[in-house]
């Protein structure tokens, strides 16, 4: 199944604080150009999950790779060449409040290219564009709405033109209407660019609309209990509590026993 | 404690060999005491195990929330000791709201215990916690020295824009505020050193009182406190807000070092704007006690000045700029380690921004004790 270009690959991970595991035995792993659900309840460890990925927190046991090259015994320098092929949209967007949107999105570029001001402001602002804030360029995080926050969060994640996108919550504090547009936008962005998307979230909507692959995180047995396409899941998922959540309460097994 | 407003709520309990029915009548409403609710609880306990209570609510007018968990009550006294309760014969919406309130089982490990540890064990948790937050300060340290190192050597990342910034926040802003508490300091010493030295007719020594006080030490101590509750706490805060908004995390994935970008313009910008901070105070203070001195003391603006300028040594100017900036490192480290330190909750914040100013404040003390003692020593 899996092979070395994969991504990202997640073995035999436990995450956890001290002696409290959160999840055990999580193993998969993230093919290209799909996009990946990570789903479960409040408190399954999705976000931790992600905060893995990007070296944020560290795993009790197992290993995570990009790209076959293993990222949790990688030195600090490798971690930020790695680190350098994702991009990462955090739930509150995390812009830096004391810059522009400009800014906000030239800091990866001025931090890891050798391209001129002149350049750096080309790339901006097809960058800020592409997410529909053109204009916008020289406005403060706080003097926008959150959705546009959530899209320049965007525009910075995608500065160095990513081959990983992650993306945590993406539609949580959006109305219907503006997160229906962020997920179209991350099919857009997977097509044109390549990329592939990683997605943590719990929004039934957004799981169907995007989702090509997906793992579901249990609380209840602290680890993956369903692997595959959300869609399928949906009605063939082994697990009760994945057909449930999926289906909104509801199982569609049970109502027809 | 108001006497209960006298209510119709009424409730009985009836008992029969096989069981009991507890009636309820009036209208329940919150902050009325119904009669006879307490013995017919009480009541309960007569009920052999086995048996069925039943509930007849079927008299009862109005009622809220007190009803309901007053049957909460009977529902679980009726269970502590294996007692049937029959909720059929309850109006539709009082049986609803009650069998919803019974529907998730109470989680018995839910509950908080609350037991205070004994005292030897909050000791040890406590010097344990503390030992941890030293060796997280130490190592805060050694990150913040190898950033300066970079700084010194150029090769630290941050932008410029945000030490022009920190600059004039803690510098050229700070300004008054500095002003107004140094001069207040200046007059209060020229006052309690008048009303002594005047009986001794050595009133011009005022000067030599403010100007060595006010130059050692007062003047770096107080511009320290005032800083610590000024640029010490806005550090910690704007460190922990961002903390919570994610911002730090997105600096670390990005592949910048938050230390340089964050914390190293603002130890930079404090270092550098606490001397000339100081001298500003040295100044403004001597100003404060000629302003007493002539007023009351009949003593000459040049003479004062005269005399501040021959009992003020150079030595002294230098101890007391030295010790200034110090206290702008301290005030400054303290400030960013508790700001990186914080949680992410808004509660979490205000608590790192309060600890940030008690510890640069202690600290600043510590120090100014430890320098008495070293310049003393030292004879300087």
């Amino acid at each position: 199944m899996s092979s070395d270009s994969d991504p990202l690959a997640v073995r035999d991970l436990t995450m956890g604080f001290g002696s409290y595991v959160l999840a055990r035995e999580l193993t998969f792993e993230v093919r290209r150009g799909e996009v990946f659900v990570i789903m479960g309840g409040s408190g399954s460890g999705k976000s931790t999950l992600l905060r893995h990925f990007l070296g944020l927190q560290e795993p009790l046991a197992g290993d995570i790779q990009y790209y076959g090259e293993s990222f949790t015994t990688a030195a600090e320098t490798d971690r930020t060449r790695m680190l350098r092929r994702c991009g990462t949209l955090f739930q509150s967007g995390a812009l830096w409040s004391s810059m522009t949107l400009a800014e906000n999105v030239a800091v990866p570029l001025e931090e890891f290219t050798d391209l001129r001001p002149r350049e750096i402001r080309e790339i901006v602002e097809l960058k800020l564009a592409l997410v529909g804030l053109r204009g916008f360029e020289d406005y403060y995080p706080s003097e926008i709405s959150g959705g546009m926050q959530k899209r320049a969060g965007l525009a910075r994640a995608m500065a160095l033109d990513p081959d990983i996108l992650f993306f945590d919550e993406p539609s949580a504090g959006l109305d219907p209407v503006s997160s229906t547009l962020l997920d179209r936008l991350i099919l857009e962005l997977r097509d044109s660019l390549g990329a592939t998307i990683v997605v943590v979230t719990h929004e039934l909507d957004s799981i169907f609309a995007i989702g090509t692959d997906s793992i579901f995180l249990d609380a209840e047995s602290r680890t993956m209990i369903a692997r595959g396409n959300p869609r399928e899941l949906r009605d063939h998922a082994e697990h009760p509590t994945v057909r449930r959540f999926l289906n909104r309460g509801h199982d569609p097994e049970e109502e027809v026993a | 404690m108001p006497a209960a407003v006298s209510s119709t709520a009424r409730a009985s309990l009836v008992t029969r060999p096989d069981g009991a029915t507890l009636v309820l009548e009036g209208d329940w409403h919150l902050g009325e005491e119904p009669a006879g609710s307490a013995e017919a609880l009480a009541g309960l306990d007569a009920v052999p195990a086995g048996a069925v209570v039943v509930l007849d609510a079927q008299a009862v007018g109005g009622w809220d929330s007190a009803l309901i968990a007053y049957l909460m009550q009977v529902v679980d006294r009726a269970q502590g000791r294996a007692v049937q309760v029959d909720r059929r014969a309850l109006p539709a919406g009082i049986g609803k709201l009650l069998d919803l309130a019974l529907a998730v089982p109470e989680k018995r490990d839910a509950r908080r215990a609350d037991v205070t540890p004994p005292f030897l064990e909050r000791v040890g948790r406590t010097a344990q916690q503390l030992a941890g937050e030293i060796g997280g300060l130490i190592g805060f340290l050694g990150e913040v020295t190898l950033a300066l190192g970079r700084f010194v050597t150029g090769r630290a990342r941050f932008r410029r824009s945000d030490l022009g910034v920190a600059l004039e926040q803690v510098g050229i802003d700070a300004l008054g505020v500095v002003a107004i508490i140094n001069f207040l300091v200046g007059l209060i010493l020229a006052f309690v050193g008048a009303a002594q030295l005047e009986q001794f007719g050595a009133a011009i020594f005022v000067a030599n009182l403010v100007g060595i006080a006010m130059v050692r030490d007062m003047a770096a101590i107080m511009t320290g406190i005032v800083m610590a509750g000024r640029s010490g706490a806005a550090f910690a805060a704007s460190l922990g807000t961002m903390q919570s908004n994610q911002e730090i995390d997105a600096l670390r994935t990005t592949g910048v070092s938050p230390i340089d970008y964050l914390v190293l313009p603002r130890i930079v910008a404090l270092v550098l704007m606490m001397p000339l901070l100081t001298l500003f105070a040295d100044a403004v203070g001597v100003l404060g006690g000629a302003f007493v001195a002539t007023a009351m003391l009949d003593l000459s603006w040049t003479r004062y000045f005269q005399q501040t300028w021959e009992a003020v040594s150079l030595g002294h100017l230098l101890g007391g700029l030295f010790k200034g900036t110090v206290y702008g490192a301290l005030i400054a480290v303290a400030g960013c380690w508790r700001g990186m330190l914080s949680g992410r909750t808004a509660a979490a914040v205000g608590l790192a921004t309060t600890s940030a100013v008690v510890t640069s404040i202690l600290l600043i003390i510590g120090a100014a004790g430890l320098f008495a003692v070293v310049f003393y020593v030292l004879g300087l």
